[in-house]
């Protein structure tokens, strides 16, 4: 495998999780939601760069799953939904952002050094993908527990979620990644309509949110 | 014409799961759904009777499951019975609708479905997909009756168990990576009776590193400290035919899928000890799930903390290891899902009777609903490990494996068992002795399924078929 071929999925790996950070310090719903379409697409990219690197074209529905389902259905449900269910739009955080994110620091180094040592005898494209997806499911867990409302927890393990897709595609040739792929995305569909049918609007019910959203006139 | 069993155990529920959602529902769909769970059964039995032991690709059966799948679709079935008296009750009290029964059957049997294929997967792709399948649809029927309490522990459940499936998932694909190297690319790498046969030369840092996430993964469905924050909440909330399968099946069947890791990884002698583990979660929930129950106002979260209780039981046995912890712990597994179920059945006929499912407004039920009441006692004396009923002997066995082994152990272990036969009496004495208290409402009792399984756990304790003992030995040697 060339060097170039390693350093596009390196880049891509390591762009999730980026990009999952970005997730962890957003405090407005539509803008968490924009950041995990921007999640759901990276993640796409990278396991199609996957598919061609490993030479395994079944990864391809993965990834054109990934983009359509992930980066495009879901969010916009969500949008509506929050529109529809009159949702808070504040992310409520357990603990503050500085020390989540520095919490979040410590996952990635945790997760690269578990990994590293863990599969010295793995080819290194596995290797590396493994320690970047181990970080993203960390990251998930994270935004998990330390968010209050129920669509930021559905983010978060979405987010995780797709860890797992990436950890999936990267172990070369394992059997069920596109049945696994598509049984999460069958899981979270169900989050999403549980959550449309459940009328869950805040886990802790406690907010009256249409006179929030009236006292600081805000609309849409 | 010879009809696979295996096959049958699998095609009869997803059969019957579609013609129940096609039928017009109401009573109806409670007599087939109890008829498609005796199809089953008998499919199970015919599993001891002929050895069709095999392992393919994708199914597996060996000693191990045959006597897990025996009793799975034997408590299916008692409960489908139980169900269908509980559920025309409330369709008679106007609490649910005829389509809601059909709904609820067709899920009954769609779960049958899951924890059949979950039991007989020999893949472990597979085995994690069957597992998923089963949350979900205890997801929905936690949340069955839509009522405020019910949606939140439905979403508590689904969140907590999302993660677990999740982490179980990670570990499914470490195990892939570790066996890759040895086995080759491809379906092989994951056919459970390949793994354990090459387990000496998996990667053993990586297989650590799976069997934690396994552990924590299937560990969140088995109850264990400190993943078991649905469980109560799911107990509690959903209708009690399904808090019997809870606790009677869903627990187990995780428990069985975090056996198989466990196999997995016994057979790598560079690989660490996953017993200490598993010991130590065992443990701490047991001591946990004992303490948690004397303060317990909701008589299905009573039983439910007792659940993790005995699971944790169950866990810290298998963790231990050897021919005689392993037996006990399969004798009390299968005891334990017999007499939690029983349990259960009383639980819900007295809540239709009190109306309720607070402890406070139960009192002297041995003297209202003898039968009811007696029923629950001989329950309640069962699961504390009286003898002669059976879980005394599994008790005594895994406490006198601790003694021989690890005596310091032997000291909190008795000390959860005791704790919890001092809550579970005194919280008897206020549901079944003194004033009758509460609401007395004319409900028909189902008192059959319930004396079965109580029958089988007294039987279990004064005589154990030499058969049986041979089977369970060599299902303990199995499990190393």
């Amino acid at each position: 495998m060339s060097d170039l071929t390693l350093d596009i999925a390196h880049l891509l790996a390591g762009l999730l999780v980026l990009v999952s950070f970005l997730l962890l310090y957003q405090d407005r719903l539509y803008a968490l939601l924009n950041v995990y379409a921007l999640h759901a697409l990276v993640l796409a990219l990278s396991v199609a760069w996957q598919a061609y690197a490993q030479d395994a074209p079944q990864l391809y529905i993965t990834a054109a799953l990934a983009l359509l389902f992930k980066a495009i259905v879901i969010p916009v449900a969500l949008h509506r939904m929050i529109v529809k269910l009159g949702i808070q739009r504040e992310i409520e955080t357990v603990g503050g952002i500085g020390l989540t994110v520095l919490l979040g620091v410590g996952l990635v180094a945790l997760a690269m050094v578990v990994t590293l040592r863990a599969t010295a005898g793995a080819d290194l494209l596995a290797r590396e993908d493994l320690a970047f997806a181990l970080a993203v499911v960390l990251l998930g867990l994270l935004m998990m527990v330390t968010r209050r409302n129920a669509v930021s927890q559905v983010v978060g393990f979405m987010s995780l979620e797709n860890g797992l897709v990436l950890a999936a595609t990267g172990a070369k040739g394992m059997p069920f990644v596109v049945e696994i792929s598509v049984a999460f995305s069958i899981l979270i569909a169900f989050i999403v309509i549980g959550i449309f049918l459940f009328r869950i609007r805040e886990r802790f019910d406690t907010v009256d949110i249409a006179a929030l959203d009236k006292y600081r006139g805000e609309h849409g | 014409m010879s009809l696979d069993p295996v096959i049958l155990m699998l095609a009869i529920p997803a059969v019957a799961a579609v013609v129940i959602a096609l039928l017009p529902g109401g009573r109806l769909s409670a007599y087939v759904n109890a008829g498609a769970a005796f199809l089953t059964l008998l499919a199970g039995l015919s599993l001891l009777w002929a050895s069709q032991h095999r392992a393919g690709p994708y199914l597996l059966v060996d000693d191990f499951n045959t006597i897990l799948i025996v009793l799975i679709t034997f408590v299916g079935f008692t409960t489908s019975v139980f169900s269908a008296n509980y559920v025309t009750y409330e369709l008679d009290t106007g609490r649910v609708t005829p389509t809601f029964l059909r709904f609820y059957h067709a899920l009954y049997q769609a779960l049958m479905l899951a924890f059949n294929l979950a039991l007989l997967s020999n893949n472990m792709g597979v085995l994690w997909v069957a597992i998923e399948l089963a949350t979900l649809i205890t997801v929905v029927m936690v949340g069955i009756y839509r009522t405020h309490g019910a949606i939140e522990a439905a979403w508590k459940y689904f969140i907590l168990a999302s993660v677990g499936i999740a982490l179980a998932l990670f570990g499914t694909i470490l195990v892939y990576m570790a066996a890759e190297p040895a086995i080759g690319v491809g379906l092989n790498a994951m056919v459970w009776t390949d793994l354990v046969a090459h387990a000496a030369s998996l990667q053993p840092a990586m297989l650590n590193l799976a069997f934690v996430f396994l552990l924590l993964g299937y560990g969140t469905k088995v109850g264990l400290f400190p993943l078991h924050a649905w469980l109560p909440d799911a107990h509690a909330e959903g209708p009690t035919p399904i808090t019997a399968v809870l606790s009677g099946l869903l627990l187990n069947v995780a428990l069985y899928a975090l056996l198989r890791c466990k196999m997995l990884v016994t057979g790598n002698p560079e690989a660490l000890a996953p017993g200490p583990l598993m010991m130590a979660m065992g443990l701490v929930s047991l001591l946990f799930g004992a303490f948690m129950l004397y303060r317990r106002r909701d008589i299905k979260r009573l039983f439910a903390y007792s659940s993790i209780e005995h699971m944790g039981l169950v866990t810290f046995a298998f963790g231990l290891g050897g021919p005689l912890a392993n037996f006990a712990g399969l004798l009390h597994m299968i005891l334990h899902s017999l007499t939690k179920s029983a349990i259960f059945f009383a639980v819900g006929d007295i809540s239709q009777v009190k109306g309720s499912q607070k402890i406070a407004e139960m009192g002297g039920l041995t003297k209202t609903n003898p039968l009811l009441g007696w029923g629950l006692v001989i329950g309640v004396a069962a699961i504390a490990g009286l003898p002669p009923l059976g879980i005394f002997t599994s008790e005594f066995l895994t406490v006198s494996a601790t003694v021989e082994r690890l005596p310091w152990l032997a000291l909190p272990l008795v000390l959860g068992i005791l704790v919890a036969v001092g809550a579970l009496f005194m919280q008897l004495n206020r549901i079944a002795f003194g004033e009758p208290k509460g609401a007395n409402h004319k409900a028909k009792c189902s008192y059959l399924p319930m004396f079965v399984h109580l029958a089988l756990v007294l039987a279990a304790g004064i005589y154990l078929p030499p058969v049986l003992v041979a089977l369970f030995e060599a299902v303990a040697k199995l499990l190393g």
